[in-house]
C-alpha cells in the first residue's frame, strides 16, 4: 500500500489548483468522451461494495459497481472503473482524475462542504463488535473503559472513537483497512471494534468468534462523491438515484448483495418526500472541523499532530538506534565472519532488501501473529530497526573495508589484538566515513515511519490525514504536517553536520 | 657473529603457485644495519612482512631475539605476542592512523596493548617525538604532516614498545636527499642504542653509507 507520506507535496499543490484544474479537466474532457462515465472505486474494500469478481478476475462486481453501471445507463455514458486507493478517493475526484468516487464512501459535514455529494443511497449503522467472551460486559462504548477498540481511521466511526476516548476513557486504535481490526480483535489485540454494520456482517461471515452488539452507536449514509465544480452532474444523478428509489432497482442491487434492511425504504421515503437527511445520527456534528473556520480547525488538530510528532520522532530515535547497533554487527560479521556467517548475514541483507517494507511490518505484526503477538509499537519498532539494520550494515561494512590495509597491519605489528585494531583503528575511522549517508538514513526513517500506520500505530503523517479527512482540504494540514517533519529533520541534520566537523580529520 | 638477534633459515614462501622467497638464510646481529637490496619483486619486503608475522611462510624458520616461528602453519597467539614485543615495523606509506595526533598515534600501543599508563605513554612518547625532533609535530594530525615528519612519528611509533628489533620497508623512498641524509643519521642513533635495523631499500648509496652489511636478493633468495 502506497501511503499518503509520499504524496503530501504533490497533494499540497494539488490541492491549492484543485479548483481550476478540476474545472478545466472535467471541461475537455466532457468535449472530448461525452460517452464515458470514469468512477473511482477500491477494490481492494471488497464485496459487497467492489471486488474483481471471482470467477472472472478482469470483471469487478459489488452494489457499488451496479450503482456505477447504473447512473452511467442513466447518463447515456459507459462506465469506466478507475482504481484508487480508498482514503485518496476524494482527492482523486477533486483534481478531476474521475468523474465520481463509489466505493462505500461516507456522507459527513465535510464532504458536504467541499464536494458535491449525491443522494444517500444506503443508510449503515455504527455497530460494536466484541468477542463472544465478553458479549454480555461490553454493550455499548461506556463499557469499554481503558480497553482498546479498534476501527478504519478517517471514518465516522473514528471519529466517534477519539470523542469516546475524552467521554469513556477508553482507547480508540486506527486501522487501514477493515479486515484486521476484527482480525485482532479475535486473537485479543484489541477488545472491542467500530465499524459499519455492513462492514461487521460480512467480516461475521467470514470470521468467528465475535458477536455484533445490538445497540445502534451511530447512523450514517452512502453517497457519490463528485467534485465542487461538478454540482451539475450530482443533479442529473440525484434524479437517476430517486427514480432508481421509486422503481425499486435499488433495492434489487442491495437484495442481491443481501445488505437490504428496514432501514432503507424508510430513507428512500424520507428523500422522495424532500426531507433533509442530516449525514450522521448519533454523532454531534456541529462542532465538526469542516464547519469550522481554518484557524479553530488547525488550533483543535494541532495538539494531536503534536502528539504525533512525538511517537514519530521516539519511534524514529528507538529504531535508529537499533538498526545502529544491528548494523554494525552484521557488518562486523560480514567483515570479520566465517564463511557461514558470512552468507547467513548476506542474505539476510538481500532478503531484507529485496523485499517492500510495509510486507516485512505486516509479515512481523499479523503473520506472527499466531506464534508471537507483539503489540503494534514494538512490532513498527522492531520492523524499522530490522529493515534499516540491512541498509545500514551495508554502509558500516563499505566504510570498515575503506580504511586502507596498511593502517590495519601497523596496528597489528604494534600488538594490538584484532578486536583492538576494530575498536580503536578500524571502526572509529569507518564511522567518520558513515556519518553522513548514516544522517541521511535517520531523516529518511523520520519520513518513513509513517509507514507503520498500517500497524494500527498514530504519527505525525496517519493523524494529518486523519485531520485532512475531516477538514475535507489537504493544504493546511499538509502544510501543518511538512513544517513538523522539517522541524524535526532540520535539526538532526544541523546537529549531524556539527558532529561531522568535530570529527573530520583536519585538512593538511 | 656472536649475538644473532634475527635468524631465517631456508625460507620458503609462495603467493599461490608462484614463489617468492625460495630458501632465504640470513644471520643478523644485535646493533647491526642490514640494507636489503634488489630489484622489485626480489622478495625484499616479504622478507620483512614474514619477520613481522603479517606474511606466512610455507617452510623454514625464523629466530626473532629466541622467539621462533615455524613455516607451514599459523603463528599461535603466544608467539605472536612475544613477537610483537620483540619487533617494530615502519611502512613504507608510513601508515599512521589518520583519526589520531601524532602523539596519540605514538602511545596507542604501549597504552591499549602493553598497559603502560596514559601519563607515562604519553611523557614517553613526547621524549620519542623530541629524539626524532618532531616533539612540535604532537598534536598534528597525519594529513598535517609532511612526508618526513610523518616518518618520524612512525619510527617513534614503531620504537614506542621498545623493540630490540627494527624493520623499515623502503625508508628514502619519498624522500629528498637532504631528508635522506637526516634519516641516516637519526638510524645511526639507534644503532648506538644498540637496536638492530633490517632495511628494505633499493637506494645503493644511502645503503652504501649507513648500512653495516648489504644483503642482495635476487628471485627470492640471498645472492
Amino acid at each position: 500500500m502506497r501511503r499518503f507520506s509520499h504524496l503530501i507535496a504533490i497533494l499540497i499543490i494539488a490541492g491549492l489548483t484543485l479548483d481550476s484544474r478540476g474545472v478545466e479537466r472535467s471541461a475537455v474532457a466532457a468535449a472530448q468522451a461525452p460517452q464515458i462515465l470514469r468512477w473511482a472505486g477500491d477494490p481492494e474494500g471488497g464485496a459487497p461494495f467492489v471486488e474483481a469478481d471471482p470467477a472472472r478476475p478482469d470483471q469487478l462486481v459489488g452494489f457499488d459497481v451496479e450503482i456505477a453501471g447504473l447512473l452511467a445507463t442513466g447518463l447515456n455514458r459507459t462506465p469506466e472503473f478507475l482504481n484508487i486507493r480508498f482514503d485518496s478517493i476524494d482527492q482523486s475526484v477533486g483534481r478531476g482524475d474521475a468523474d465520481i468516487g463509489l466505493s462505500g464512501i461516507e456522507d459527513t459535514p465535510a464532504r458536504r462542504a467541499t464536494m458535491a455529494v449525491t443522494l444517500p443511497y444506503y443508510e449503515f449503522r455504527e455497530v460494536l463488535s466484541v468477542r463472544d467472551a465478553d458479549a454480555a460486559r461490553f454493550r455499548s462504548l461506556a463499557d469499554l473503559r481503558g480497553k482498546r477498540v479498534a476501527t478504519l481511521g478517517g471514518t465516522i466511526a473514528y471519529e466517534i472513537l477519539v470523542r469516546a476516548e475524552r467521554d469513556f476513557g477508553l482507547r480508540a486504535v486506527s486501522y487501514d483497512d477493515d479486515v484486521h481490526p476484527y482480525s485482532d480483535l479475535v486473537i485479543g489485540r484489541v477488545d472491542a471494534v467500530l465499524l459499519d454494520n455492513v462492514l461487521a456482517e460480512r467480516r461475521q461471515r467470514a470470521v468467528t468468534g465475535f458477536t455484533i452488539q445490538p445497540q445502534t452507536i451511530a447512523v450514517g449514509h452512502y453517497i457519490g462523491l463528485l467534485s465542487a465544480s461538478n454540482a451539475p452532474l450530482r443533479d442529473a444523478m440525484d434524479n437517476i438515484l430517486r427514480t432508481a428509489m421509486r422503481d425499486g432497482t435499488l433495492e434489487r442491487i442491495f437484495r442481491k448483495w443481501r445488505v437490504w434492511n428496514d432501514d432503507q425504504p424508510k430513507l428512500y421515503q424520507r428523500l422522495l418526500a424532500g426531507e433533509p437527511v442530516p449525514p450522521i445520527t448519533g454523532l454531534d456534528t456541529s462542532v465538526s472541523v469542516a464547519t469550522m473556520s481554518k484557524w479553530d480547525a488547525t488550533k483543535r488538530y494541532l495538539p494531536s499532530l503534536l502528539q504525533a510528532s512525538v511517537v514519530t520522532i521516539v519511534l524514529s530515535c528507538l529504531s535508529m538506534g537499533l538498526a545502529i547497533a544491528l548494523g554494525v554487527m552484521i557488518a562486523t560479521g560480514r567483515v570479520y565472519g566465517g564463511r557461514l556467517t558470512r552468507l547467513a548475514l548476506l542474505g539476510y541483507v538481500e532478503l531484507i532488501r529485496g523485499t517492500p517494507i510495509l510486507l516485512q511490518l505486516f509479515v512481523l505484526y499479523y503473520g506472527l501473529a499466531a506464534a508471537v503477538r507483539l503489540p503494534a509499537f514494538i512490532a513498527a519498532l522492531l520492523g524499522l530497526a530490522l529493515n534499516y539494520a540491512a541498509y545500514e550494515s551495508e554502509i558500516y561494512r563499505g566504510a570498515l573495508e575503506a580504511i586502507p590495509v596498511g593502517q590495519l597491519e601497523a596496528a597489528r605489528t604494534l600488538g594490538l589484538s584484532e578486536r583492538q585494531v576494530l575498536t580503536l583503528v578500524r571502526a572509529p575511522q569507518a564511522f567518520r566515513l558513515a556519518l553522513a549517508p548514516m544522517t541521511n538514513d535517520f531523516v529518511a526513517m523520520l519520513k518513513d515511519s509513517s509507514l507503520v500506520s498500517v500497524l494500527t500505530v498514530l504519527e505525525l503523517t496517519k493523524q494529518t490525514q486523519i485531520f485532512a479527512t475531516n477538514l475535507g482540504s489537504w493544504v493546511i494540514p499538509g502544510t501543518l504536517c511538512a513544517g513538523l517533519y522539517l522541524a524535526m529533520s532540520l535539526p538532526l541534520a544541523a546537529a549531524a553536520r556539527r558532529l561531522e566537523n568535530r570529527w573530520r580529520t583536519p585538512a593538511p | 657473529m656472536t649475538d644473532v638477534v634475527l635468524r631465517t633459515e631456508r625460507l620458503h614462501l609462495s603467493r599461490g603457485t608462484r614463489p617468492i622467497l625460495t630458501g632465504v638464510t640470513l644471520d643478523v646481529a644485535r646493533g647491526e644495519l642490514v640494507a636489503l637490496m634488489g630489484p622489485s619483486g626480489s622478495g625484499k619486503t616479504t622478507i620483512l612482512r614474514a619477520v613481522a608475522g603479517l606474511e606466512r611462510f610455507d617452510t623454514g624458520t625464523i629466530v626473532v631475539d629466541g622467539v621462533p616461528l615455524a613455516g607451514g602453519a599459523p603463528i599461535p597467539a603466544a608467539t605472536l605476542r612475544q613477537l610483537r614485543r620483540k619487533v617494530g615495523m615502519v611502512f613504507q606509506f608510513h601508515c599512521l592512523f589518520e583519526h589520531l595526533s601524532a602523539l596519540s598515534n605514538v602511545c596507542l600501543a604501549p597504552v591499549h596493548a602493553h598497559g603502560v599508563a596514559p601519563a607515562a605513554a604519553a611523557t614517553r612518547g613526547r621524549e620519542l617525538l623530541a629524539a626524532f625532533g618532531v616533539e612540535h609535530r604532537a598534536d598534528a594530525y597525519p594529513r598535517q604532516l609532511s612526508g618526513g615528519e610523518a616518518q618520524r612519528v612512525a619510527i617513534a611509533r614503531a620504537l614506542a614498545v621498545d623493540p630490540p628489533v627494527l624493520l623499515m620497508d623502503e625508508p628514502t623512498a619519498s624522500l629528498d636527499p637532504e631528508r635522506r641524509e637526516e634519516l641516516g643519521e637519526l638510524l645511526q642513533g639507534l644503532l648506538r642504542q644498540q637496536r638492530t635495523l633490517v632495511v628494505s631499500t633499493h637506494d645503493e648509496e644511502f645503503a652504501r653509507q649507513f648500512a653495516t652489511r648489504i644483503v642482495r636478493l635476487k628471485n627470492g633468495v640471498v645472492v
